[in-house]
């Protein structure tokens, strides 16, 4: 397993866990418009999410268009 | 009521809607519906997997463009990372840039807020930053290439209006790019003062979204964005300390002997 902190909360995930699951394991739409992804807060593009593989203490972001502004 | 356009791109509306605090889905659909803005901001959150039905759907059933913002950002880093994130999610190129120095008064930060303007043109964003109403603040925001300027009236949701009201002439005086009113807008001649000052649009949430009946109060807003647009382009009469009487002071009947009580 992999620890990562995953929208500010501590997340277990398989090793070779990528980004695409951490979107999963957040109830994101993987495919959904209007979410995005950073790791130690550098942006990855929604193409990458299955290929970035995390690794542990990594903070993971998943983020979608809510009321604001 | 001429359509107005920013980096190329057309609005209708001189209203732009954003979408914070309203109590449902449904309360914005009818207020955003009732506003006639097409184009409406949004925030970015972590996802929330109890949250239900999708602002994103809604707004396009709205027929609005979408306006992603950087709200809640304190630096430049921040800021320029959100607005990298909302590209990603929302596929656009247009940012709401709010970089706030406060947590009180939510006032920009104004040196986080210009580095991140520069920063963010230069990547290629349309970047419309929600600025204070310093008007050499809002040149330098224009000559790193910002495609608005959008000057608070007051500071976010504190519905007090346009607090300096000389300042805004200066910025739009001087402006080549268009100028949004952003925050402080409270009721429906807040949004009329602004827009009969020059302002090419206004930008508010809290003063529809936090009304008793947010589409009335949406209604309210867009005849007042376009009355203030429909006064300014009629121009004025100018303020006299005297009255100017409009009746013909010729031809007045003398009725009394004196004229006078």
């Amino acid at each position: 397993m992999v620890t990562v902190t995953l929208n500010g909360t501590e997340h277990a995930l398989p090793d070779g866990a990528t980004v695409a699951d951490a979107v999963r394991a957040v109830g994101a739409p993987e495919d959904g418009r209007g979410v995005a992804a950073a790791v130690d807060g550098e942006v990855v593009p929604r193409g990458e999410w299955a290929l970035r593989v995390l690794t542990a203490d990594e903070r993971v972001e998943v983020l979608q268009a809510v009321q604001g502004g | 009521m001429t359509a107005f356009e920013i980096a190329g791109r057309s609005f209708r509306s001189r209203l732009v809607i954003g979408t914070g605090g309203f109590r449902s889905l449904d309360s914005m659909r009818d207020a955003v519906l009732a506003s006639g803005a097409d184009m409406a901001t949004v925030a970015l959150r972590r996802v929330d997997p109890a949250a239900r039905g999708s602002i994103l759907e809604l707004l396009d059933d709205c027929g609005c463009f979408i306006l992603p913002n950087t709200a809640g950002c304190f630096t430049a880093r921040d800021a320029v990372t959100t607005a990298r994130l909302a590209r990603e999610a929302l596929e656009t190129d247009w940012v709401k840039l709010e970089v706030i120095g406060d947590d009180k008064t939510l006032l920009p930060d104004a040196s986080e807020l210009l580095e991140a303007a520069e920063e963010l043109v230069s990547d290629g964003f349309t970047v419309l930053p929600y600025t204070t109403d310093d008007p050499v603040l809002a040149r330098r925001l224009e000559d790193v290439g910002c495609a608005a300027v959008m000057p608070l009236g007051s500071p976010i949701g504190s519905g007090m209006g346009i607090a300096n009201p000389y300042n805004l002439r200066l910025i739009v005086e001087s402006a080549r790019v268009p100028v949004i009113l952003d925050a402080g807008i409270g009721t429906a001649s807040d949004a009329a003062l602004a827009m009969e000052a020059g302002c090419d649009a206004v930008l508010l949430a809290s003063a529809v979204s936090r009304a008793e009946d947010p589409r009335a109060m949406a209604e309210a807003m867009r005849k007042a964005v376009e009355a203030g647009y429909g006064a300014r382009k009629a121009g004025r009469i100018p303020r006299r300390l005297y009255a100017q009487a409009s009746s013909p002071e010729e031809g007045v009947a003398e009725l009394s002997e004196s004229g006078s009580p």
